[in-house]
């Protein structure tokens, strides 16, 4: 072992521990992090798992005994390069990883050079992206990483200069010495680089000497974006890879019976092939335009799907068979009531999409995949091939929100591609994405409070859902630690479900159960999976039992909140958003908080809800009651890239607004009406706040929290409250305008609508 | 097969296909120029938005054949070399924001934004908050607030 001449570590504090990496055997430096410190493991017993060990904590555990294998290139041109074992999918991680190399290595943030890992099997379950866990995971092992790349400059320079360790210094990607001249690290790459596989030990940077982390960068990818050269896996020129799109069924997972003209359509302009797979009929053509084409001139029999016949209110009838009993109801006051969520689309704006090419043994897949090991085991076995033999290359995403830990459009690539020999660039059309993607599930929560005087004594919420679909990985890592954790031998879901939730307030005896039922949906983790929904119901319940009690909403919140990280960011928004100001009838104020992934958050909304505003007429849209005015103070501990955070702060609010007011998808005979972003309502500019304000709280705990999802719960909760408070009755169904088909559903045979004609006539 | 030619970024491009064909897939499948994105095919979602003669159109609901010879494409590529720059302004004042978070959206967006400053010019008139409520393109990721930060400052610059 090669033990760095370094000053001995400092006793205790935050980022002062030595840790255990590897210099590699290279021909240019490459340096590897061996983990070797466990979590930290602050175990205060207390009835809720979440204190025992959240489900950060759960997913960093599993990390460990790989991310080794992660490894910091430096090259002779003076860049460094990374490839993170994770999906960006616009959440700024390869902006926050670069910052974390940039800060141990002391190079410039333009000299890094981070790309997304292939499928990398070796790394268990180290290569998912997801519960917002990325920074929180990676933190620590790709700065000793870059901090042991450091160092073997610095030794090559006092080498190559003949000077002492003591007497050189890296700074900006420069090494300097007295009386010499610079050396950049690029001509010291191949210098410092090591023979054999060394252990190195190193000690990090502490935070007062950070000059990267912490501070307000723009994204790594910004230039690219703007200028149309981001390439997301449909921009990939992939040889002989033509368009492929999949004409589906008219209802949720039916299934080809027959094709009545296949002949004729393979035989349409610019088509090439027509071809049957599990979920439908799949035609390559020269361009999509012909695709389109085709779908809609197929002619397909469809057997039945799995929610057959099913509507809105079928399914509630179903929820609320499932509900389990909430006990006799006590003799003090209650507050107790039932909140219905509909389902809900995460459908991002890059429709699920992937290239595929399977000849000759072998597969190559490209695609943006948050789980894309599972991915290439899920595809070899489908093909038949060994895991070896299959190639998955993980592409930027046009977003996720969820979405993106499935791989529904890499496994159809694949099988297209090998059923007709030939490589497809295979993309779901808007209303397949919309009808047939992954949803939110559709839950009701029920919520009871107890209370006597100004006290809770009792805070019960039981969570009926559609079952949420987490096999992608999630779900197998939990399992491989489910021993190890005190929740005895929950399902997956209520694992994830007990692991997420938390009760942030003294409301005396306080649980949360969850029930799942009817798994023939296609669903998955949306953005901040469970926590919207749970705690917009026990937000308003909140200002439910705060108005019983004629206290404040913020006061009532404040003096209930168990934590001082918690008052901070409550009492960030009420005094920056003025609280409790005089507004006039029919637009109020609500406030919410939420805390998860070891981050608080909290919201303040002002709603318009006169008739000026929800009466506004936009062309194909729903308008509805405006939110005027927002103000979100965040804490996660520590925000690597505060401008990075502040952007994820502002998408959880647009999402949380929609999620209130606007976006639901509405199962009528065994199928979704949604098909266009005209149908489905995500949050469009006259829905967004024009003040909107966002505080990133100074660094509390040091370390990193989870922050791509922390916002949407406190955002939905504080507009649902704005709503109450300002038409003064609670709502209990979201999204409120759920109730009215504010759109003209597009037909289901065929399955897609043909592309307008009529541009030119819109040029402005 | 049908012979189509147009100007496309300030080169005389010609592409066989077939009449109907609508220009979006001529530019990303044929031509190779896969700054427009696709995000409905329906004329919806504006991630597709580039120029027409230097107004904003949606090349997924335009048929190629409607294009003449004479006609100037401009996609997001071309954007700088309309003011003969190596960033349009408005390409600045999306970095200096930093408003891309996935960034799929954003082309279209950026091509949206600079044809209704154009328009309002015209107008003799400023950027209002109904002209940005009014913009229809839609941004999954929700970075809305930046956007219309960055129209205004893009706006001053152009």
């Amino acid at each position: 072992m090669t033990d760095e001449d370094l000053p001995p570590p400092a006793a205790g504090g935050f980022g002062r521990r030595r840790f255990l990496g590897y210099v590699l055997a290279a021909t240019t430096l490459t340096t590897a992090a061996k983990l070797s410190i466990a979590p930290s493991a602050e175990g205060i017993v207390s009835p809720q798992p979440t204190d025992f060990l959240d489900l950060n904590d759960l997913m960093t555990v599993a990390a460990l005994p790989t991310s080794h294998l992660i490894t910091v290139n430096v090259n002779t041109d003076g860049t460094v390069s990374f490839a993170l074992p994770r999906a960006e999918v616009g959440q700024g991680i390869t902006t926050s990883t670069a910052m974390l190399i940039a800060e141990e290595m002391d190079v410039p943030l333009d000299r890094l050079r981070v790309t997304l890992a292939d499928a990398r099997p070796e790394l268990l379950f180290n290569q998912l992206t997801g519960g917002s866990n990325t920074t929180i995971a990676t933190f620590t092992p790709i700065r000793v990483a870059a901090a042991i790349a450091r160092l073997r400059l610095l030794a090559a320079a006092a080498a190559e200069l003949g000077v002492a360790r003591s007497d050189v210094t890296l700074r900006g990607g420069v090494v300097t010495a007295p009386g010499h001249t610079g050396l950049d690290i690029g001509e010291l790459a191949a210098k410092a680089a090591s023979s054999r596989t060394e252990e190195v030990r190193v000690t990090l940077k502490g935070r007062e000497d950070f000059t990267v982390i912490g501070t307000a960068r723009n994204r790594v990818d910004a230039l690219a974006a703007v200028t149309g050269r981001k390439t997301f896996a449909m921009d990939l020129q992939v040889p002989d890879a033509k368009p492929t799109m999949v004409c589906r069924p008219p209802t949720i997972n039916g299934t080809v019976r027959s094709v009545a003209n296949a002949a004729t359509v393979r035989a349409m302009p610019g088509v090439t092939d027509v071809v049957t797979i599990a979920t439908g009929v799949a035609v390559r053509a020269e361009t999509f335009g012909q695709c389109i084409d085709a779908v809609r001139a197929l002619q397909v029999s469809w057997g039945p799907g799995t929610a057959e016949g099913k509507s809105d209110d079928d399914v509630i009838a179903e929820l609320r068979r499932a509900e389990l009993p909430m006990g006799l109801p006590p003799l003090t006051p209650t507050v107790d009531t039932r909140f219905t969520f509909h389902f809900r689309s995460n459908s991002a704006l890059e429709t699920n999409c992937a290239i595929a090419d399977v000849s000759g043994g072998r597969a190559e897949i490209w695609s943006s995949l948050k789980s894309p090991i599972v991915a290439k085991q899920k595809i070899a076995a489908k093909l038949g091939l060994p895991v070896s033999a299959v190639t998955v290359h993980v592409t930027e995403g046009g977003g996720s929100f969820g979405r993106r830990l499935f791989f529904d459009a890499a496994l159809e690539a694949a099988e297209v591609s090998k059923k007709i020999g030939k490589p497809v660039k295979l993309m779901w059309h808007r209303a397949d994405d919309s009808r047939q993607g992954r949803t939110h599930p559709m839950a009701l929560s029920r919520v009871r409070a107890t209370y006597l005087g100004s006290s809770v004594l009792g805070f019960k919420q039981v969570h009926t859902s559609v079952a949420t679909d987490l096999g992608h990985g999630l779900g197998e890592m939990i399992t491989a630690l489910a021993a190890s954790i005190p929740v005895g031998d929950l399902a997956f879901s209520e694992t994830f479900f007990q692991l997420s939730q938390t009760m942030p307030y003294d409301f005396g005896v306080s649980n949360r159960v969850l029930n799942e039922t009817d798994k023939g949906f296609n669903t998955g983790s949306m953005r901040n999976v469970y926590s919207p929904d749970m705690t917009c119901a026990r937000e308003l319940v909140v200002d439910r039992v705060a108005s019983r009690m004629r206290k404040d909403p913020y006061q009532f919140r404040r003096g209930s909140l168990r934590s001082d990280r918690a008052r901070a960011v409550l009492d960030k928004v009420a005094e920056a958003g003025s609280w409790g100001r005089r507004l006039p009838a029919g637009v109020a104020q609500g406030i919410a908080f939420h805390d998860e992934y070891r981050s608080m958050s909290a919201v303040l909304v002002e709603l318009d809800c006169r008739p000026e505003a929800v009466g506004r007429t936009i062309r194909d849209a729903v308008t509805g009651p405006r939110v005027t005015k927002a103000v979100i103070a965040a804490d996660v501990g520590l925000a690597v890239n505060p401008r990075g955070l502040e952007a994820q702060m502002m998408g959880c609010l647009m999402d949380g607004i929609a999620l209130a007011l606007t976006s639901s998808l509405h199962l009528r005979d065994g199928h979704f009406l949604e098909a266009s972003w005209d149908n489905y309502f995500y949050t469009r500019q006259w829905n967004t706040p024009p003040d909107l304000q966002i505080f990133v709280m100074p660094p509390t705990t040091g370390d990193p929290g989870g922050a791509g999802e922390l916002g949407v719960a406190a955002s939905m909760a504080a507009v649902a409250c704005a709503y109450g408070r300002a038409t003064g009755t609670m709502p209990t169904t979201f999204p409120i305008n759920h109730g009215v088909l504010s759109f003209e559903p597009k037909p289901t045979v065929p399955p897609i609508p043909q592309s307008p004609t009529d541009g030119l006539q819109h040029v402005r | 097969m049908p012979k189509h030619t147009f100007r496309l970024n300030g080169r005389q491009v010609a592409v066989d296909v077939a009449d109907d064909v609508r220009l979006l897939w001529v530019l990303r499948d044929l031509l190779g120029v896969t700054g427009p994105k696709y995000g409905c095919g329906i004329n919806v979602c504006k991630a597709c938005t580039s120029h027409l003669n230097g107004k904003a159109f949606n090349p997924c609901a335009v048929p190629v054949k409607d294009i003449g010879p004479t006609d100037e494409v401009t996609t997001i590529e071309g954007l700088p070399d309309t003011v003969g720059r190596s960033l349009h302004p408005m390409q600045e004042a999306w970095i200096e924001r930093d408003v891309a978070q996935c960034g799929y959206c954003q082309p279209g967006q950026i091509m949206t934004a600079v044809a209704l400053v154009r328009r309002v010019a015209a107008e003799g008139r400023s950027i209002t908050d109904e002209d940005l409520d009014g913009i229809r393109n839609i941004c999954r990721c929700g970075t809305y607030s930046r956007i219309r930060d960055a129209i205004r400052s893009g706006a001053a610059e152009m």
